[in-house]
């Protein structure tokens, strides 16, 4: 049996009966990275070495160590001690930072095996890894399409069966979009639910990060062991985290939820229309009542989020001048010119574009007039889904307007490729937590995502929708096969 | 137009970006395409509206005065590439 | 046509907290360089602020002994600027909605009391320290992270004297609610000056120009009579005044234009998005306004009342709180004030200033000092001696009645001895007697310096001038 293309929770059940060891899983990881990474170029760093050691140095079988023994996979923007951390950026190139991400932490001593880091967008800007220095990840079901992104190596590792389950980031759709895109499970908490530090600042007050799954239920099991409060985080909750994985098979009866009709405009893909109304009649038929919602301001939150986003990144970016750490330009004739120079070389296009776009918006002059103006249509996004959410549980949407496209084929329009967050981005602006489940597949193959948002802090209701409909359907055991 | 040349070389001077003319005349299209797209936000009167700069309805977060380690002045300094003395070492400050 | 000077001040204030502002690295002084520090205060990728609620706390006793509003909501900003020992190329700090504003200090100016007011005092962060060489600099990052409190005047200060007397009063206060070391020399408090010259009462500013790199207070008042000076000549020449930061010398006592083009920074604030907003409920703020001792205003108008004592020394009294509190200390022992008072301002300041001492690091108990006053006034020894005794006890710390016996200090009053004495004297020196008796009154006293000197300065000075006369007058 390969192992890697099981699940964490029935890995945990083999090695709770013995039946299976660490080394075993990580073994079957190595082989199916080394046959198909080429052709996927998921993993930006991956030591099979350091990585068989570690899964040598656990100590014996802990059962109440949740994670036990299970090999995870890390995007690049999140800190891990002395391991390479670099945002698919050359501007971090080499950059080795000296702590863990709590998110990492929290893996770690649940007894999870730190195995590498996953390719990006380069400081998770983009909606396909396009932007990454390394070079785009390619989707295992269509090797000439994207992944989506951010997070498109995390999606495809846990697509093609190279890694049991992975961490993302999302700040406007990068951990559901690429989930959908790829035929897996991705789930982003809401904010302030899982703690911020060691994730390398997108926008401070959008970015989370979150798990990218094969199936709900190891969303849930990851999502509890990241989750809680931090002390190193003054935007992180002091809720309790519940104990997701046990509440997930609950029925759905008399559960409201809300379809808002601004998500089914023109320009969606028919295909993915269907499998979504499909998707809601099948939840109807488990009982949840289904009903024509309005999100009447739906249409500006991407305009809001290019000027929120770019404008908190513009300022977390300012740092990268490589004095502390990464490359540093040689050529420069005072410092001030080193910054100039460094960050001239150091950033992709991409990254160029964001900065100078959130720069100009926060700028003396045109303050109020963009940046100001965004905080304040924020706040209608926000209390959209605040009245929505008096009334419904959740709400159920399309998680992309189309499938996976073709590599370069948005890249010299960036508004075209800003548009495929579309549906995402409302729910970061707002800060409820929303999760994409495989709902179907295009005649050619391709995957597509339903996304279910859900109330602050009610993972629990999004997770229970997206685990019985899994149930029912059985859509998650596809498995690609442009890489076999 | 909702943003030219200028606008854009004076931006990315503000953010210490170093940018090529072609860079300069290529990002103002794309800039000024996407600010268009934008403006359709001018639509909605926000007279009326608090911002919001923070999702969570949280406040007065704090820590005690209480010292806790510092980081091992080797893990400070192992990432940069020019050091003297455990002190960071940059060329002149030299005003324009 | 006479013109004046408008004057602003700009105080950064380094609190005495144990931790930096949003990190728990240590903020003792002089550690090696970058040992000090930690991802959030050197700015690392994915680190965050946690604020330090004694730092809050501090500012807030601030901003309420400088009677300021203190905002409902607070909330933090990013100023966003790059320079080398700014980490994360933005300083966390307050713009629109700061810790306090509109408060006022008063500070003595003519002869009267003025009250300078406050705009605003607001929390921020420090940025590490650079150091130049030829070719290159420098960075040590122990100090980026430290709170620093900033505290902006109006410009509402009418002189370079002004400007000197404002900075004394400041300072008094902070030390009496001890937040800060306050030690120009050594940068836990800077300050910078906004000086502009216009017609006497007119309500327009003219144009302003900065001073920075004043390292005492003094030199605050020398770099604003010197720009006073220098935007007088240019007016009376009939030029303009170029607005400009310059830079105080301290070797030459003039200001320098910094002679480079001087950036209008566009700091793009925004609200922080890392630290969630403050609000003050009622019960923080009492609880801080019950830690607030007795300030020097009320404090001097009380020893005024009280003790009966002038202004001037009630002033001088109460400009040192540890000073205010000995004295009281000491009333409570030995009903004189002014007795006191005369001592403390005297000998024992002229002592502390000599040694560079304080109040506190001089080890006078205050019972040995209202002691000594007690023998003065039983007639044991003369307020000449006990100039002397006084040093004795602070050298050795011992009690002046043993000290008194020890030494013999005990005043010559037996009339016996004295007589003895005055006879040798008078003896020894005929003609002093002669120069007394043919006229010259001053004569006496050296005739009362010989005695003096004889019984070592312990003749009962009455008791000789009475013998003395009577003797001369036979």
């Amino acid at each position: 049996m390969e192992l890697n293309t099981l699940t964490a929770h029935e890995l945990i059940k083999l090695l709770a009966k013995g039946d299976i060891s660490p080394i075993d899983i990580c073994n079957n990881i190595i082989e199916a990275i080394e046959k198909k990474d080429k052709g996927l170029n998921a993993i930006v760093r991956f030591d099979k070495k350091k990585a068989l050691q570690r899964c040598r140095s656990l100590k014996e079988q802990d059962e109440s160590k949740a994670l036990w023994g299970i090999p995870i996979f890390i995007k690049d923007n999140i800190c891990v001690r002395d391991e390479a951390t670099t945002c698919s950026s050359r501007i971090l190139e080499g950059f080795r930072p000296p702590y863990n991400a709590t998110a990492v932490n929290r893996l770690v001593k649940e007894g999870a095996v730190l195995m590498g880091k996953t390719n990006m967008d380069e400081f998770a800007f983009g909606s396909s890894t396009e932007t990454s220095c390394y070079g785009t990840s390619r989707n295992p079901w269509d090797l000439d399409r994207i992944p989506g992104g951010s997070s498109g190596g995390s999606a495809v590792c846990v697509a093609a069966d190279e890694a049991v389950f992975a961490l993302g980031s999302d700040t406007g759709g990068s951990i559901r979009q690429p989930a959908s895109l790829c035929g897996v499970v991705g789930l982003k908490p809401t904010y302030g639910r899982v703690s911020r530090y060691g994730l390398i600042a997108f926008a401070s007050s959008l970015d989370q990060i979150g798990p990218i799954t094969k199936d709900v239920e190891d969303a849930a099991l990851l999502l509890g062991v990241i989750s809680g409060h931090d002390d190193m985080d003054s935007t992180s909750l002091d809720m309790p985290v519940p104990d997701y994985k046990t509440v997930i098979a609950q029925d759905l009866k008399g559960l409201k939820i809300g379809i808002p009709k601004e998500y089914f405009i023109e320009g969606i893909d028919p295909e993915v229309k269907k499998a979504v109304l499909d998707a809601i009649h099948r939840i109807e038929g488990m009982g949840a009542i289904c009903e024509d919602v309005s999100l009447p301001h739906t249409e500006f939150a991407v305009g809001v989020y290019y000027l929120l986003a770019t404008a908190e990144a513009s300022s977390n970016l300012a740092r990268f001048d490589g004095i502390q750490y990464g490359p540093r330009s040689s050529q420069a004739k005072g410092v001030i010119d080193t910054y100039r120079k460094t960050r001239k070389s150091g950033f992709g296009d991409e990254a160029k574009r964001r900065i100078i776009l959130g720069t100009f918006a926060l700028s003396s002059g045109y303050y109020d007039a963009y940046y100001s103006m965004a905080l304040k249509v924020r706040t209608l996004i926000k209390k959209d889904f605040e009245a929505c959410f008096r009334k419904y549980d959740a709400i159920i949407t399309p998680t992309s307007p189309t499938p996976a496209f073709r590599i370069g084929e948005r890249t010299e329009d960036p508004l075209t490729m800003y548009l495929s967050d579309i549906f995402t981005i409302s729910a970061n602006l707002a800060g409820i937590p929303g999760i994409s489940v495989p709902c179907g597949f295009t005649k050619s193959n391709l995957p597509i995502g339903l996304q279910i948002l859900g109330r602050p802090f009610e993972e629990v209701t999004i997770l229970k929708i997206a685990y019985n409909y899994e149930q029912d359907t059985q859509w998650h055991r596809k498995k690609p096969d442009a890489i076999s | 137009m909702r943003i030219t040349k200028d606008t854009v070389k004076y931006v990315a001077d503000l953010a210490r970006i170093e940018l090529a003319e072609k860079e300069i005349d290529h990002f103002t299209g794309q800039l000024d395409r996407i600010l268009e797209y934008v403006h359709k936000l001018k639509k909605l009167d926000t007279s009326n509206l608090e911002p919001t700069s923070h999702v969570l309805d949280m406040k007065n977060v704090y820590r005690e005065d209480e010292v806790k380690a510092s980081l091992p002045v080797s893990d400070v300094v192992k990432n940069t590439a020019s050091k003297q003395d455990n002190l960071f070492k940059v060329k002149k400050i030299i005003e324009a | 046509m006479t013109y004046e000077p408008v004057i602003g001040l700009e105080v950064h204030l380094q609190l005495k907290t144990k931790t930096k502002v949003f990190c728990g690295c240590s903020t003792d002084f002089g550690a090696p360089p970058n040992t000090q520090t930690c991802p959030v205060c050197l700015g690392f990728p994915g680190s965050l602020p946690v604020l330090n609620r004694q730092a809050l706390r501090l500012s807030a006793k601030v901003a309420i002994a400088l009677n300021c509003r203190i905002t409902k909501k607070v909330r933090f900003d990013r100023k966003n600027y790059f320079y080398p020992d700014l980490p994360k190329a933005y300083q966390i700090s307050q713009f629109n909605q700061p810790l306090s504003q509109h408060g006022y200090l008063p500070v003595p100016a003519g002869g009267k009391e003025k009250r300078v007011k406050i705009r605003r005092v607001h929390l921020e962060e420090d940025t590490g320290k650079l150091f130049h060489q030829e070719d290159f600099s420098l960075i040590d990052f122990n100090r980026s992270g430290t709170p620093l409190l900033e505290i902006v005047t109006e410009p509402d200060i009418g002189s370079p004297e002004e400007a000197y007397s404002y900075l004394t009063a400041l300072k008094s206060i902070l030390e009496y609610i001890d937040v800060s070391d306050c030690n120009m020399e050594e940068g836990s408090l800077r300050c910078d000056a906004n000086i502009s010259i216009r017609r006497a009462g007119s309500k327009e500013l003219g144009v302003k120009v900065e001073v920075k790199n004043m390292n005492s207070f003094k030199a605050v008042k020398i770099a604003l009579e010197y720009e006073r000076k220098r935007h007088m000549a240019l007016i009376e020449d009939g030029q303009d005044v170029v607005q400009e930061t310059r830079l105080y010398d301290s070797v030459k006592n003039i200001t320098k234009s910094m002679r480079s083009k001087e950036e209008t920074h566009d700091y793009r604030y925004f609200p922080e998005p890392d630290l969630s907003p403050f609000d003050f409920e009622a019960s923080f703020l009492e609880g801080i306004k019950t830690e607030i001792p007795e300030l020097p205003g009320p404090k001097k108008e009380r020893f005024v009342a009280d003790y009966d004592l002038s202004e001037y020394d009630s002033a001088c009294l109460v400009s040192d709180k540890n000073m205010a509190d000995y004295f009281e200390k000491a009333v409570s022992l030995y009903k004189k004030p002014k007795e006191i008072a005369n001592w403390l301002m005297g000998d024992i300041s002229a002592y502390i200033k000599e040694g560079d001492l304080t109040i506190k690091g001089l080890g006078l108990k205050v019972e040995h000092l209202t002691g000594m006053l007690k023998i003065i006034d039983r007639g044991v020894i003369s307020g000449k001696i006990a100039k002397t005794l006084l040093v004795e006890m602070i050298q050795t710390g011992k009690d002046p009645d043993l000290l008194v016996r020890q030494k013999g200090l005990e005043q010559i009053s037996d009339e016996g001895e004295l007589v003895k004495r005055i006879e040798e004297v008078l003896a020894e020196n005929a003609k002093i007697v002669n120069d007394f008796k043919s006229g010259k009154e001053n004569a006496i006293m050296a005739l009362v310096g010989k005695v003096m000197a004889k019984t070592k300065g312990k003749a009962h000075p009455k008791k000789l001038n009475e013998i003395l006369r009577k003797k001369l007058a036979t």
